[in-house]
């Protein structure tokens, strides 16, 4: 995990924020379970999420997956180099295969979420 | 949960073991895609002792499985194989199953999810001079295919099996076990389903193993067996067909002797042949973006749902979207365009013939 300041959420989402932006991706333990990523539905920017709401859709060849938002607010970029390279996110999944960047909303905040070594003991217990 | 006796060998291999009917069996070992492609350009080794095995004997047997089954077993000799379907009066399909002629009778191959069912259905319906009998939790099945395969099983076994005919079968000797080789598979690539006692199944597997090395052999777990099947069109139970769908709407009507006499279901059967059937099951590929997935919605242009999707999968040869599902015959036709509804949004697809890729015998 490259990111010191990688946050990640039970449902083995990581966010990284930076100012009022959080970016989203599935974590090295949500890919290998799932296995070869052969699709993403991504949202529209644009679109408004509320924390624990699916925004995004990840599927294996043999699964169906969904992504869910660790915060509330509203999708401004999404990663659109895995509609063509879905695999970023096994090749790569903390880094090339972040999936998008929610802006926060106002007073919205990320709750229950986990440090990386919390998140260690969390996916040993799973 | 049953295991087979290859559990072990699947945990140290590190391959991820899912419930499948009640069976620990390993749905992939390094990945769907890289074991797919294994098998389609190699070889590749699955444990299928899951599946279930009956032999039917005595001087009824014959005409019995004649009434049970829509194929015809009598123009099956010694050491051939058949694919058939058990039916009901209604002419749903309680299971599509194979069937061999021994020396001493018929050997029944099932599906792991209707063993019980099967059994039951079977004894059922049949009379007092033929005996059935449930071989399934003391067979082992192992099965090889690929390209590749013929070489692999012919150094395992010490014999030269080239001269074997797609679906025939003999018997022979493995270690001291007796092992009945048959010419067969669900993938569509040549290849050979072994079935020995439990006893001699993991001594088979690490020769099998040994022997396919030169060619780049690998287990292949039952998510490839899926993407494998459904790329040549091959029914999956529980999926594309069940008791509720006949062989003739699933475009099984071959496997369906109507002038071999009488058998369960017949007089349905016939009815809808000569009516002609409302629905059938296509193949389809998407051409928006998305994957289909059973149980989604089969839309018509004008939005109604007309069907389901039965299976569907990314393609792993064509590395595209595919389905299969039923529709109303005036949609069923190659290049008829569909929709299916995927996460609310409605997805244009169509409509194919045959199967998504060539078989080896088609691109000759």
């Amino acid at each position: 995990m490259s990111d010191k300041r990688m946050l990640f959420t039970k449902d083995h989402e990581w966010v990284v924020v930076e100012g009022n932006i959080a970016r989203v991706g599935i974590t090295d333990y949500a890919q290998n379970e799932l296995g070869d990523v052969v699709f993403v539905d991504l949202p529209t920017v644009g679109d408004t999420v509320e924390e624990g709401e699916g925004f995004a859709v990840v599927e294996s060849v043999k699964a169906v997956s969904d992504v869910y938002s660790p915060v509330s607010g509203t999708i401004v970029k999404v990663n659109e180099e895995l509609e063509s390279s879905p695999e970023l996110i096994n090749e790569s999944p903390y880094d090339q295969g972040w999936i998008a960047e929610i802006e926060i909303a106002e007073g919205a905040q990320l709750d229950d979420l986990m440090n990386a070594e919390e998140y260690q003991a969390f996916i040993k217990e799973a | 949960m049953k295991q087979t006796p290859l559990t072990t060998v699947h945990r140290s291999l590190g391959a991820k073991m899912v419930d499948f009917h009640g069976f620990e069996m390993p749905v992939q070992y390094t990945g769907v895609i890289e074991e797919h492609l294994t098998v389609r350009r190699a070889v590749g080794v699955f444990d299928l002792c899951h599946m279930g095995e009956f032999n039917l004997e005595g001087p009824g047997a014959l005409a019995a499985l004649s009434k049970l089954t829509t194929n015809d077993p009598a123009a099956l000799p010694e050491g051939g194989i058949q694919y058939t379907m058990l039916t009901k009066p209604d002419g749903g399909i309680v299971d599509d199953i194979l069937v061999y002629r021994t020396a001493t009778g018929f050997f029944l191959v099932v599906n792991a999810s209707n063993i019980e069912k099967d059994f039951a259905w079977i004894s059922q319906h049949l009379p007092e001079d033929a005996v059935l009998t449930n071989r399934s939790d003391e067979t082992a099945l192992v099965a090889v295919q690929g390209p590749k395969s013929l070489p692999v099983v012919e150094k395992v076994l010490n014999l030269s099996l080239g001269h074997m005919g797609s679906y025939t079968f003999i018997d022979a000797t493995f270690k001291g076990h007796s092992i009945r080789i048959s010419r067969t598979g669900y993938t569509g690539e040549d290849g050979f389903e072994l079935y020995l006692p439990n006893a001699g199944a993991v001594e088979l597997w690490h020769d099998i193993m040994s022997a396919g090395e030169p060619y780049g052999i690998a287990p292949i777990g039952l998510g490839a067996r899926d993407t494998l099947r459904l790329e040549m069109r091959m029914p999956l139970y529980g999926n594309d067909i069940d008791e509720t769908t006949t062989p003739l709407e699933a475009g099984l009507g071959r496997f369906v002797k109507f002038d071999k006499g009488d058998f369960i279901g017949r007089d349905v059967l016939l009815a809808q042949k000569e009516a002609g059937v409302t629905r059938k099951l296509v193949g389809f590929v998407m051409v928006d973006r998305g994957i289909p997935r059973q149980g989604y919605a089969i839309v018509n242009e004008e939005g109604e749902e007309v069907g389901r999707v039965t299976s569907g999968t990314l393609s792993p040869s064509l590395n595209q979207p595919i389905g299969t599902g039923y529709v109303p015959v005036e949609l069923a036709s190659p290049g008829a365009t569909i929709y299916i509804e995927i996460r609310g949004k409605r997805l244009q697809a169509q409509v194919i013939k045959g199967r998504f890729i060539k078989t080896r015998e088609e691109s000759k």
